[in-house]
C-alpha cells in the first residue's frame, strides 16, 4: 500500500506526461513543442526517481533536459523566424497519423491488458543502487558489467562530435 | 640427331609470320618480301639437310640393319596434360613421308615466295597493297603445313590442320575488297570446317577406343615383326588389333565404331583434298592470288587429305570397307573433275579441276594399295604422284600466273597464240602439260603409270576407269595449252603493250620447277618411300604393257586436242552442238554449286532456319518481352508507393510491424 | 491503492503513440525529431519499469536506458547537424519537399 503522497505524485506525473506529450505533437509553434518535450522529459525523470533509480533520473535531467532540449532550441532558432507557425495540417495526414497512433495504442494496450498478467504484479522492495555499485558495473569487465558498451558509446560520442562539426560546418 | 635443325624448320616460318605481321608495315615492300624469301630459303636448306640426312646418312636411328626405314621421333614434348592418360604432345616425327613432304613444301613455298616478288606488283613496278601481309600469311601457312606433316600424333595434326585451314582462308581472302574473294574464302572455310567436324569426331572415337593419339603406336598395328618397332608399340598394337578383330567390338548403325572413326577421319581428308561432294570450295578458292593457288590449292594443302590417309594407312588397311570407300570416292571425283575441266574457260579453274582430279588419283592409289598386291605399290605410287604432281602443278599454276599477269585476265579466250610473245612461259608450261599428261620421260608419266599398275593389280575396272581419266587429263590439259599458245595469232588490244615474258624472279621458279618435272621421274622413289619402310624396287614390278597403254592413251588425248584446238576451226563448236546437254552440265560443273545453294538456302535457311527464326522471334523473344512488359506495367502501377514521402514509409512500416505484432501475440501468447 | 507496473506502462504507451502521431503528421523536421525523442523516452521508461517491477535485483534495464540516453544525444546532435545543413541548402526544413528519392 502506497502512501497518499506518492499516489498523488504519481497522478500528477502521469497526467503531465500524457498531457505534455500530446501538446508537444499538436502545438503549431515549434518552440512550444520543444518546451512541452522538456516537461515530458522532466516527468519521465520523476518516474525514475519514484522507481528508486535516482542516478538515472539525474542523468535524464542533465543529458535530456539540459543537453538535448537546448540543442533543439538552438536548432529551432537557427531554422525558423520568430512567430512562425507551421502551416495547418491537412486532414488527410492528420487522419493517417491518428489511425497509426490509435492502432498502435489499441494493439499494445490490448496486449498489455489482456494478454499478460505480470504487469499487475506489485512493486517489490529494492535497495536503491548506490553510486559505487553503478560505477563498478559500468566500468567492470566481468559478467553483467559494461565496460565495452561504455567505451563503444564514448567512441560513438566522439564520432558524433566530429560528424556534427563536419556535417554542419559552412563550406 | 640434333634437335636444333628440326626446331628451326618450324620456328623460322613462325618467327617470320610474327615479325612480318607486326613490323611488316614499317618496312618497305621490297625489304619485307626479301626477308620472307630469305627466311623460307633458310628453311628450304634446313629441310633439305634434314631429309638428306634421313634418307642417305644411314644413321642407325633412321635405318636398321636390314635397310628398313624407321619412324624417328626427333622430339615429342608433352604440351597439354589433362589426365594421366589424356596427354597431348607436340613433336617432330621423321619418317619417309614426312621427310618427303618437308622437301615438297619448302621447295614449292620457296618458289612461291620468290615468284611473288615479281607477281605481286603491276607492270610499273608498284607493289600491291598488303604485300607485307601477304608474305606474313605465306609464312604462317608454311609453318602450319610443316607442323602438320611432322606431327607425331593425330591431335597435333588436327591443330595444324586447322591452322592450315585458317591461313588458307586468310590467303584466299587476300583481296578482301573483292566480294567474290570474300565469299570464296568463307566458302572454303565453312566447307572444310564442316569436313573437319567429321575429322574431329573420328579422332575422338579412334582415340577413345585405342587409348592413344600417337602415330607410332597407331600405325605399327599390322606390321608386327617390322623391324624397329619397339616392344611397347607392339603391345599397344596387339591390344588395338584385338579391338579391331573382336567381333563383340562396339558397333554403330551396323558398322564397327572403328570403321566409322576411319571414315570420319577420311571425311576430314575429303574436305581438305576437295573430294566429291566436298570439292566445291576449291574452284572458288582460285579467287586468291595465283601464287597462293600454286602453293596451297595445288601443291601442298590440298594433298593434306592424301597425306592423312597415308599417315594412317596401316589402320585403313585393317578395314577393307574404308579402303573401298576411299577408292570409290576417289574414282568418281577423278572422273567428274576431269570432265568438268574439259569445258571451263577460266584457266585457273581448269587447273583447279585438274588438281581435284589428280588428287583423286592419289586417293584411288591409296585405296587400291594392298600389301599383297605388288607389296603395296599403290601407297608408294600415291606418294610419288603427290611429289611429282606438286612440282608440275605448281609449275602450271605459276605459268598461269605469268599469263594472267601479262594479259590481265583469267579468261583464256583473251589469250590465244602467245607462244611467240612469252617463250619461257610457253616452254615451261608445255613441260608441265606433258608431265601431267603422262608423256615419257616427264615425271608424271612414272608416277601415273605406277598408279595405274596398282589399279590393275587391284581390279580391272579400276584400271580401265583410271586410264580413261588419264586420257581425259591429257586432252583437257592440251586443250588448255593449245588454246592459250596456238589457236590463232594474238591480237593485242588497243592501247596495251604486247605481252612479254616476266622478270627473272618469276621466270626462275618456272625454270627450276620445269627442270624438276623433267627429271623427278627418275628418282628411285620406292627406295625412299614405302608403306612399311622396307625399300622397294618398283622397276621389278614395272609393267611395260600398262606403260605402253597409258602412253598411248595420253598421246590419243593430246592428238585429239591437237586436232580440235591447234588452229582456229569449228570442230569444238560442232562437238558442243552434238552434245549440248553434256556440255552444258559440264560447263556448269554438274550444278553442284546450285545443289548446295538449294540445300543451304532453300532447305536449311528457308525451311529449318525460318521456322527456328519464327520460334526465336515469337516464342523466345515473346517470353522475354512478356517478362519485360509485366515488369514494366507492375512497376508503373506501384511506383507511386515510392513517393519520396518518408512519413508514408513510416506509416506503412508501422502498419506492417503492428500486423506482425498482432500475429505474434495471437499465435504465441 | 497499489501502483503496479501497468500504471507506468499506460502513460508511456500514450507517450509513444503521441510520438507516432507527431512523426507521421508533422512537416517540420525538428518537430519530427521531437516526436522521435518522445518515442525513445517512452521506451526508456518501459525498460526502467520492467527492470524495477520484474527484476528488482538487477540493473540491465537501467543501464540500457543509460546507454539509450547517450545514443539519443548523439543521434540528436547528428540529426540536427543534418537538418541545419539541409536548411542551408534548401532554406526549408519541410520534409514533404524533400522527395528527391521518389520513383
Amino acid at each position: 500500500m502506497e502512501s497518499v503522497g506518492s499516489i498523488i505524485l504519481y497522478f500528477i506525473v502521469a497526467l503531465s506526461m500524457i498531457v505534455f506529450s500530446v501538446m508537444a505533437v499538436t502545438t503549431r509553434k515549434i518552440l512550444r513543442a520543444a518546451t512541452y518535450l522538456l516537461f515530458t522529459l522532466f516527468a519521465a525523470a520523476v518516474v525514475y526517481f519514484m522507481l528508486d533509480y535516482e542516478f538515472l533520473g539525474a542523468v535524464q535531467i542533465a543529458v535530456y533536459a539540459g543537453g538535448i532540449v537546448v540543442l533543439f532550441v538552438f536548432a529551432i532558432l537557427l531554422t525558423s523566424k520568430p512567430g512562425d507557425n507551421t502551416e495547418r495540417l491537412t486532414s488527410k495526414s492528420r487522419l493517417l497519423g491518428a489511425v497509426g497512433a490509435v492502432a498502435m495504442l489499441l494493439v499494445s494496450g490490448w496486449a498489455l491488458l489482456c494478454r499478460t498478467s505480470m504487469v499487475f504484479a506489485p512493486k517489490p522492495a529494492m535497495e536503491n543502487p548506490d553510486m559505487q555499485l553503478i560505477g563498478q558495473t559500468l566500468l567492470g569487465t566481468g559478467e553483467g558489467e559494461y565496460l565495452l558498451p561504455f567505451e563503444a558509446v564514448s567512441v560513438l560520442l566522439l564520432a558524433c562530435i566530429i560528424g556534427g562539426v563536419v556535417v554542419a560546418r559552412k563550406r | 640427331m640434333d634437335v636444333t635443325v628440326p626446331i628451326l624448320i618450324l620456328a623460322i616460318p613462325l618467327f617470320m609470320f610474327i615479325f612480318l605481321g607486326l613490323l611488316g608495315m614499317k618496312m618497305t615492300h621490297k625489304l619485307a618480301g626479301t626477308l620472307g624469301t630469305l627466311g623460307m630459303g633458310t628453311v628450304l636448306v634446313l629441310s633439305y639437310y634434314t631429309a638428306f640426312n634421313y634418307f642417305f646418312s644411314g644413321a642407325p636411328e633412321f635405318v636398321n640393319a636390314a635397310g628398313d626405314r624407321l619412324q624417328f621421333l626427333v622430339f615429342d614434348q608433352t604440351w597439354l596434360q589433362f589426365t594421366e592418360s589424356l596427354v597431348i604432345k607436340l613433336g617432330f616425327l621423321l619418317d619417309p613421308i614426312s621427310a618427303m613432304m618437308l622437301v615438297v613444301i619448302t621447295t614449292i613455298s620457296f618458289m612461291v615466295h620468290l615468284y611473288s616478288l615479281g607477281y605481286m606488283r603491276d607492270h610499273h613496278g608498284v607493289y600491291e597493297h598488303g604485300f607485307q601481309r601477304f608474305y606474313a600469311f605465306l609464312s604462317l601457312f608454311s609453318f602450319s603445313m610443316l607442323g602438320l606433316v611432322v606431327a607425331t600424333n593425330i591431335f597435333q595434326m588436327y591443330i595444324f590442320w586447322e591452322l592450315v585451314g585458317a591461313s588458307s582462308y586468310l590467303l584466299i581472302g587476300f583481296y578482301y575488297t573483292k566480294p567474290s574473294a570474300v565469299s570464296a574464302s568463307k566458302k572454303a572455310f565453312i566447307v572444310t570446317r564442316f569436313a573437319d567436324l567429321g575429322f574431329l569426331i573420328g579422332i575422338l572415337v579412334l582415340s577413345y577406343y585405342t587409348g592413344t593419339f600417337n602415330f607410332t603406336e597407331l600405325t605399327s598395328i599390322p606390321v608386327e615383326g617390322m623391324a624397329g618397332v619397339s616392344q611397347v608399340n607392339l603391345d599397344t598394337a596387339a591390344s588395338i588389333r584385338s579391338i579391331f578383330e573382336n567381333s563383340a567390338a562396339p558397333t554403330f548403325m551396323g558398322a564397327s565404331v572403328l570403321t566409322w572413326a576411319l571414315v570420319l577421319i577420311f571425311m576430314g581428308g575429303m574436305g581438305k583434298s576437295a573430294m566429291m561432294p566436298l570439292h566445291i570450295w576449291l574452284p572458288d578458292a582460285m579467287e586468291g592470288p595465283t601464287p597462293v593457288s600454286a602453293l596451297i590449292h595445288a601443291a601442298t594443302m590440298v594433298v593434306a587429305g592424301v597425306y592423312l590417309v597415308a599417315r594412317l594407312f596401316p589402320l585403313y588397311l585393317m578395314e577393307n570397307s574404308s579402303m573401298v570407300i576411299i577408292t570409290v570416292v576417289g574414282a568418281i571425283t577423278a572422273f567428274y573433275a576431269a570432265v568438268v575441266a574439259c569445258t571451263q574457260i577460266d584457266i585457273k579453274r581448269v587447273l583447279a579441276f585438274s588438281t581435284i582430279s589428280q588428287i583423286a588419283f592419289m586417293m584411288v592409289s591409296l585405296g587400291v594399295a594392298r600389301p599383297e598386291v605388288h607389296e603395296g605399290l599403290g601407297y608408294m605410287a600415291s606418294m610419288f604422284h603427290l611429289f611429282t604432281h606438286a612440282m608440275f602443278k605448281a609449275l602450271l599454276f605459276l605459268g598461269a600466273g605469268a599469263l594472267i599477269h601479262a594479259i590481265g585476265s583469267n579468261d583464256y579466250t583473251a589469250m590465244h597464240g602467245l607462244r611467240k610473245h612469252m617463250p619461257i612461259t610457253h616452254i615451261t608450261f608445255l613441260i608441265g602439260c606433258l608431265a601431267i599428261a603422262g608423256i615419257i620421260p616427264f615425271s608424271g608419266f612414272f608416277s601415273k603409270d605406277e598408279i595405274l599398275s596398282a589399279c590393275m593389280g587391284y581390279d580391272w575396272v579400276a584400271y580401265l576407269w583410271m586410264s580413261m581419266v588419264a586420257g581425259l587429263t591429257a586432252f583437257y590439259m592440251f586443250r588448255l595449252y593449245f588454246l592459250i599458245f596456238w589457236w590463232k595469232e594474238h591480237k593485242t588490244p588497243e592501247g596495251h603493250h604486247a605481252p612479254h615474258d616476266q622478270p627473272w624472279t618469276m621466270s626462275l621458279p618456272l625454270i627450276i620447277l620445269a627442270a624438276i618435272s623433267c627429271v623427278a621421274g627418275f628418282i628411285p622413289f620406292g627406295k625412299l618411300v614405302s608403306w612399311n619402310g622396307v625399300p622397294y624396287d618398283f622397276m621389278a614390278h614395272f609393267n611395260w604393257g600398262v606403260a605402253a597403254v597409258s602412253l598411248a592413251v595420253a598421246i590419243a588425248g593430246i592428238a585429239l586436242a591437237w586436232v580440235m584446238y591447234k588452229k582456229e576451226n569449228s570442230l569444238p563448236e560442232k562437238f558442243r552442238n552434238a552434245m549440248p546437254s553434256l556440255w552444258k552440265w559440264s560447263f556448269h560443273r554438274f550444278y553442284w554449286d546450285e545443289l548446295y545453294m538449294f540445300i543451304t538456302h532453300k532447305i536449311i535457311f528457308g525451311i529449318v532456319c525460318r521456322s527456328l527464326a519464327w520460334f526465336d522471334r515469337h516464342i523466345i523473344d515473346g517470353t522475354m518481352d512478356a517478362f519485360a512488359t509485366v515488369t514494366n506495367k507492375t512497376s508503373n502501377a506501384i511506383k507511386t508507393l515510392q513517393s519520396g514521402q518518408i512519413q508514408m514509409y513510416v506509416w506503412w512500416y508501422l502498419m506492417g510491424a503492428l500486423a506482425l505484432g498482432v500475429i505474434t501475440i495471437v499465435c504465441l501468447l | 491503492m497499489e501502483i503496479t507496473a501497468i500504471y507506468y506502462l499506460i502513460p508511456a504507451l500514450i507517450m509513444f503513440c503521441c510520438g507516432v502521431y507527431g512523426f507521421i503528421t508533422r512537416k517540420n523536421m525538428i518537430a519530427m525529431l521531437i516526436s522521435l525523442e518522445l518515442m525513445l523516452n517512452a521506451v526508456d521508461v518501459n525498460f526502467v519499469v520492467f527492470n524495477r517491477f520484474l527484476f528488482p535485483g538487477q540493473m540491465e534495464g537501467m543501464f540500457f536506458t543509460l546507454f539509450a540516453i547517450a545514443i539519443a544525444a548523439a543521434e540528436t546532435a547528428i540529426a540536427i547537424a543534418i537538418i541545419i545543413n539541409i536548411f542551408r541548402a534548401a532554406r526549408n526544413i519541410d520534409v514533404r519537399s524533400l522527395n528527391e528519392m521518389k520513383f
